[in-house]
């Protein structure tokens, strides 16, 4: 079945988008890509630790994969402009993350930043998927900008708490002109399952896979989800408040009928 | 001389490149940002521009993240 997603003129078929970050180790992390065959990869950029050398993470990414580059310890337009163009200098893309974040406690992002640095992105040529509370005249301010996607957060980064936000993310799925994906807060496969089912374009999960157990099998776990809830949505018909047999209501094995 | 790197002050010898600096610091041009001074310096240029005395030199690269 054909049902790939095109993000940013790209075509992609695996809709669960993988973080990189707080995995036990790099090998780990490439286990995990490889396993679930993940095409989009997020990671991040900061000064190199010149006294103590340490792996790259580039080296464990499969060079299949789309980097899309957070702007991650971005506090304002400024700051998240500025390490875009650091990563487009890398030579590894212009898929950017766009995370604007100036509240240390819930790193709940500034959508009014985020929104002034996508603009400016945008017009230079960026693929910019904004990090975003789930605001309904943000999200659409960024689409009108020409966001690749907007990236509503379930739950604050990290907590695994589901998908505290799902009215607000149902809103702008239903009325936002460009894909929806939920980047934050996915705790759980089945998140991931009612993500997609509501009609997310994709999810992005990090913290539930890279800090479980066994990291290969959560991802396989959240693969299995993410593709259940995506031919949930594309199959799924509307339910009723009463029941409807299954069975037919016609033959039973009773006299006088 | 006396620059800044990430951050850091540090002592460098006068005329060094960048891409000398690079070097002895065990770093791969191909896999870290230079910005010098706030102005990106794009890997073909680094070997030709010099540092100076006072300049602030950020070098970053990829790390995991979400």
């Amino acid at each position: 079945m054909n049902d790939n997603l095109t993000l940013a003129g790209k075509t992609i078929s695996n809709r669960l988008l993988v973080g990189t970050g707080k995995f036990p180790n790099m090998p780990v992390v490439k286990e995990v890509l490889e396993t679930i065959q993940a095409e989009v990869v997020t990671v991040a950029l900061r000064r190199v630790d010149i006294e103590s050398k340490s792996d790259n993470i580039l080296d464990y990414i499969p060079k299949n994969c789309t980097l899309m580059i957070n702007t991650s310890g971005a506090r304002n337009a400024n700051e998240a402009i500025r390490i875009a163009h650091l990563a487009k200098a890398s030579g590894c893309g212009n898929w950017i993350k766009l995370e604007v974040i100036a509240d240390n406690e819930y790193l709940l992002p500034d959508n009014l930043e985020t929104l002034k640095a996508a603009e400016k992105l945008v017009a230079e040529g960026f693929a910019v998927f904004p990090y975003i509370s789930p605001d309904l005249s943000i999200a659409k301010r960024l689409a009108q900008a020409g966001v690749a996607a907007v990236m509503p957060l379930g739950s604050p980064i990290g907590s695994k708490r589901g998908v505290k936000t799902a009215e607000l993310v149902k809103i702008l799925i239903k009325e936002v002109n460009c894909p929806v994906i939920v980047d934050a807060g996915i705790g759980l496969p089945s998140d991931a399952a009612y993500c997609m089912e509501i009609g997310c374009a994709a999810v992005l999960v990090n913290t539930a896979i890279a800090t479980s157990r066994n990291p290969v099998e959560m991802a396989m776990g959240f693969n299995l989800a993410t593709r259940a809830g995506r031919l949930a949505f594309l199959n799924a018909t509307g339910g009723s408040n009463t029941a409807e047999a299954s069975s037919p209501l016609t033959g039973f094995l009773r006299t006088n009928e | 001389m006396q620059v800044t790197v990430n951050g850091k002050p540090q002592t460098l010898s006068g005329g060094l490149s960048l891409l000398k600096l690079l070097s002895e610091k065990g770093l791969d041009k191909k896999r870290v940002v230079v910005e010098l001074n706030l102005e990106i310096v794009p890997q073909e240029k680094m070997e030709n521009t010099l540092i100076k005395e006072g300049d602030s030199i950020e070098i970053v690269s990829f790390v995991t993240g979400g």
